[in-house]
């Protein structure tokens, strides 16, 4: 299914400088190793060691983060739109 | 759109040189960059101790201006001429009648709610962030505000002819939206909460190249937030205190405070102590008390719904090092509830004459709470900080502080309602002894 997401800037040297790629994935999880597939390398800055999501970065669904809904399980849907933004902003 | 404008003359060496990234400790150069590329943990700025020790001294400090600028060499800029509007070096007052109300012995309130020129802490980390705006070159300054952070960035844009467009909740009270206005600034009232307002400008920061204060300019900016820090200590006559309640937001505030008093016993201005440090939260956005109470290691964001607008950040960026701040210092995070922080509001202004706004009702109901639950010492020197102003949030308390006695202006109708008011604080006093 194929889905939009939006890049931050600190990793569009994996992406050819792209802000935003579509990307085909059932859910959060299939779609960083999607995202490895086509931009090697990206899912070790997306990850930590242990595989989870760093804790400094968010992962919206249709501007709403992921922990609102099922974590890295949360579903993708054809069209949906994905944004990776880092969260330390603000305040 | 953004242009380059000249950059001031650098006159004397800056004590910072790189930024540091807190988490995994890589540096970079001290440009607009606020996360690591490598892990994405925040950017801090990077000082040269030695430089700073070696040049300031209590009496430096005391020679310099009375604002912020006093303490230059611990703030990250290079320019000889800073912004200077007059922002710190606000009131320390004892606040004697409160304290005995609460049953401490001695407890200072630090008055940010008469910072200039905007009455709110925000003041002390805008005049820093626009000025290292003005040294990297940006012509076009942005934030992503509660509020206070709109109100000051607005405002200091101005004084310095920065062009300026801030984002705002769309459900901020009046006096904020007004008081941003009226500086001319380009004004998005976006229709979410705060934490919405944070991402689309995280994703406008990417793209529009201008500096936003507590965006790309975060190292820079929230190292302004240190120097109610070094106020403190240098209006204690140059001692620390032994514990600090302060507000809860994104956390920023609370950990440069500790940064503060730290930088001062390591450049020897101070004496070291084991400062206690507190922080305040409102229930109905308590992200970082929920998990203090739970004894989590990391926050679950919430969905903020409180009166406490100023302190409504749903996904704290701080929020982890807020936690481990107040549990290596033995301190609390506590939340109190919407009319906890009303009463918080009234019971500051009738004991001391400071109107602040819900975020500092929110910082006294949290302070009076913690004392009840014997978590702060009778004996301990207390400082509460107050971050903002009461006038800007009058919604929030205008049903609960009464109406004038309207009269005719005769002798016969004064005496009948002044009766009449006696009679009724008698009653009030009466039901509150019950």
């Amino acid at each position: 299914m194929a889905v939009k997401v939006l890049i931050p800037t600190p990793l569009q040297k994996f992406t050819n400088e792209q802000a935003t790629i579509e990307c085909d994935a059932g859910s959060i999880s299939q779609l960083i190793d999607a995202l490895e597939t086509s931009c090697p390398g990206i899912k070790a800055r997306l990850c930590d060691e242990s595989g989870a999501p760093r804790r400094f970065l968010n992962f919206y669904v249709n501007s709403e983060d992921i922990r609102f809904l099922d974590n890295t399980e949360t579903a993708l849907s054809d069209g949906d739109e994905v944004s990776i933004v880092p969260a330390v902003a603000g305040g | 759109m953004t242009q380059a404008i000249e950059r001031p003359t650098l006159t004397t060496k800056p004590a910072f040189h790189k930024l540091k990234c807190k988490e995994c400790g890589a540096e970079y150069e001290a440009e607009a960059k606020h996360v690591c590329d490598l892990c994405f943990g925040p950017l801090e700025v990077k000082y040269d101790y030695d430089v700073i020790r070696n040049t300031v001294t209590r009496e430096t400090i005391e020679a310099g201006p009375n604002s912020i600028w006093r303490y230059r060499q611990f703030l990250p800029v290079e320019s000889s001429d800073p912004i200077d509007v007059g922002t710190g070096m606000t009131p320390l007052v004892e606040a004697k009648r409160l304290a005995r109300r609460l049953g401490l012995k001695k407890l200072y309130i630090k008055n940010d709610a008469v910072n200039m020129p905007t009455l709110s802490f925000k003041d002390r980390v805008v005049s820093v962030a626009l000025t290292r705006a003005r040294e990297l070159g940006f012509s076009t300054v942005s934030c992503a505000s509660t509020g206070n952070l709109a109100n000051s960035t607005a405002a200091i844009a101005a004084h310095a002819g920065l062009d300026c467009c801030v984002f705002i909740p769309a459900d901020l009270e009046a006096g904020k939206v007004l008081g941003t206005l009226i500086y001319n600034p380009t004004l998005m009232a976006v229709k979410g909460n705060y934490d919405q307002v944070n991402r689309l400008c995280s994703e406008v920061a990417n793209t529009h190249g201008w500096g936003f204060v507590n965006i790309n300019l975060r190292p820079y900016y929230s190292e302004g937030s240190k120097t109610l820090g070094f106020e403190v200590a240098e209006q204690l006559g140059w001692e620390l205190p032994d514990h600090i309640v302060a507000p809860l937001a994104s956390g920023s505030l609370f950990g440069k405070i500790y940064k503060g008093f730290n930088e001062f016993v390591e450049c020897g201005l101070v004496e070291g102590k084991d400062v206690r440090f507190s922080g305040a939260q409102a229930e109905g956005c308590s992200p970082i008390s929920q998990a203090f109470k739970e004894g989590r290691d990391f926050i679950k964001p919430v969905k903020p719904n409180t009166i406490a607008k100023s302190i409504a950040i749903g996904n704290p960026a701080d929020g982890v090092y807020a936690l481990e701040i107040a549990k290596k210092t033995n301190g609390n995070i506590e939340d109190v509830t919407d009319p906890e922080i009303i009463e918080g509001m009234k019971l500051l202004a009738e004991t001391e004459g400071i109107f602040t706004e819900t975020a500092g009702g929110t910082t006294i109901a949290v302070l009076k709470k913690l004392v009840e639950a014997g978590k702060i010492d009778p004996d301990e020197t207390t400082v509460a900080y107050i971050t903002g102003n009461g006038l800007k949030t009058q919604e929030a308390i205008s049903a609960y502080v009464g109406e004038p006695l309207t009269i005719e202006p005769k002798l016969e109708s004064f005496e009948a309602a002044f009766e009449r008011a006696n009679t009724l604080n008698r009653l009030d006093w009466e039901q509150t002894t019950v």
